[in-house]
């Protein structure tokens, strides 16, 4: 009854939050119910009994992602009113095809249920007396380890894709130029004055 | 009243709506379309984690650390492709996103 409740709770708060996201009229308020509503997420996969997944949720999204989406919010000096104009000519077209998304998922998914025969094709049954995040590692590590090296390998081709993207060399600036530092020897590196007593050079 | 497989899938599927129609009604706008495409994702983290309790399997859950992998990496390239366009042409509007002439 409880989890009904809470169930409840956490998808009425990520819905609204989520309606917010698309029509709030600051991009910051958007990003801040984003936030809102992943915490909801993590709330509905906490009373799924994922618990690993809830507090991967809250750490990745709301530490990294949203972050990320408001520092980019703040930093551009964006007119956003300009962008929001038009937005009424958007609005039937999208509810339409919102709305036939919907029925459709409706149709599709609305009384899923699961047979017993798929039971006995499971790939990792859930192991009684573990916890969820010993369970997910010791499947994780195991029997998926090379779905784990290829999620690695994604964030390192996205973390090398953002640096390229973003870093620029601006004129003007000094910098640490290695291999001419190396490269120096007494020869280049030091004058020999002879000066003579009573004059300057 | 219990709550069962066909609940969850249903607040992931109005989820995903969101997410679609959040597309259409700013279109001139990346950030949120991007927000957007973000909460297309947790919709389908959520099939994945409800299908993963209900019947009793992990490995819906893997795939589903696999999705939020794939989300946090969108996102850094997507807001880094914005950053760079937006020094380059001082808008982000997506109508005016024509430079590769497709």
């Amino acid at each position: 009854m409880v989890a009904a409740l809470f169930f409840y709770l956490f998808s009425a708060i990520a819905v609204a939050s989520a309606v917010m996201v698309i029509s709030a009229r600051n991009p910051v308020h958007s990003v801040l119910f984003l936030i809102l509503c992943f915490f909801n997420a993590a709330g509905l996969f906490v009373l799924l009994g994922a618990e690993f997944l809830a507090m991967i949720l809250v750490v990745v999204y709301v530490g990294a992602v949203a972050v990320l989406f408001l520092f980019v919010v703040m930093m551009l000096d964006v007119d956003f009113v300009e962008l929001r104009q038009g937005m009424l000519n958007y609005l039937p077209v999208g509810a339409v095809i919102g709305l036939i998304v919907l029925v459709e998922l409706a149709l599709a998914v609305g009384g899923w249920v699961i047979s017993p025969a798929s039971m006995q094709s499971r790939a990792a049954p859930l192991p009684e007396g573990v916890t969820n995040t010993q369970a997910l590692g010791k499947v994780l590590y195991t029997d998926f380890i090379f779905y784990f090296q290829a999620a690695g390998l994604v964030l390192l081709v996205a973390m090398v894709g953002a640096i390229v993207l973003t870093l620029r060399h601006k004129e003007g600036v000094k910098r640490q130029n290695i291999s001419v530092q190396v490269a120096r020897n007494p020869a280049t590196a030091v004058e020999v004055i002879k000066v003579k007593p009573g004059q300057g050079i | 009243m219990e709550i069962g497989l066909s609940q969850y899938l249903t607040v992931a599927a109005i989820l995903f709506t969101i997410g679609v129609f959040g597309i259409f009604l700013n279109r001139k706008n990346v950030i949120v379309i991007l927000m957007s495409v973000e909460l297309i994702l947790l919709s389908v983290n959520i099939n994945l984690v409800a299908f993963s309790t209900f019947l009793g399997d992990l490995v819906g859950q893997v795939f589903a650390l696999l999705v939020l992998t794939v989300a946090a990496g969108e996102a850094a390239i997507g807001l880094a492709i914005l950053v760079t366009y937006f020094r380059n042409r001082g808008t982000i509007a997506v109508e005016d996103i024509n430079l590769m002439k497709g």
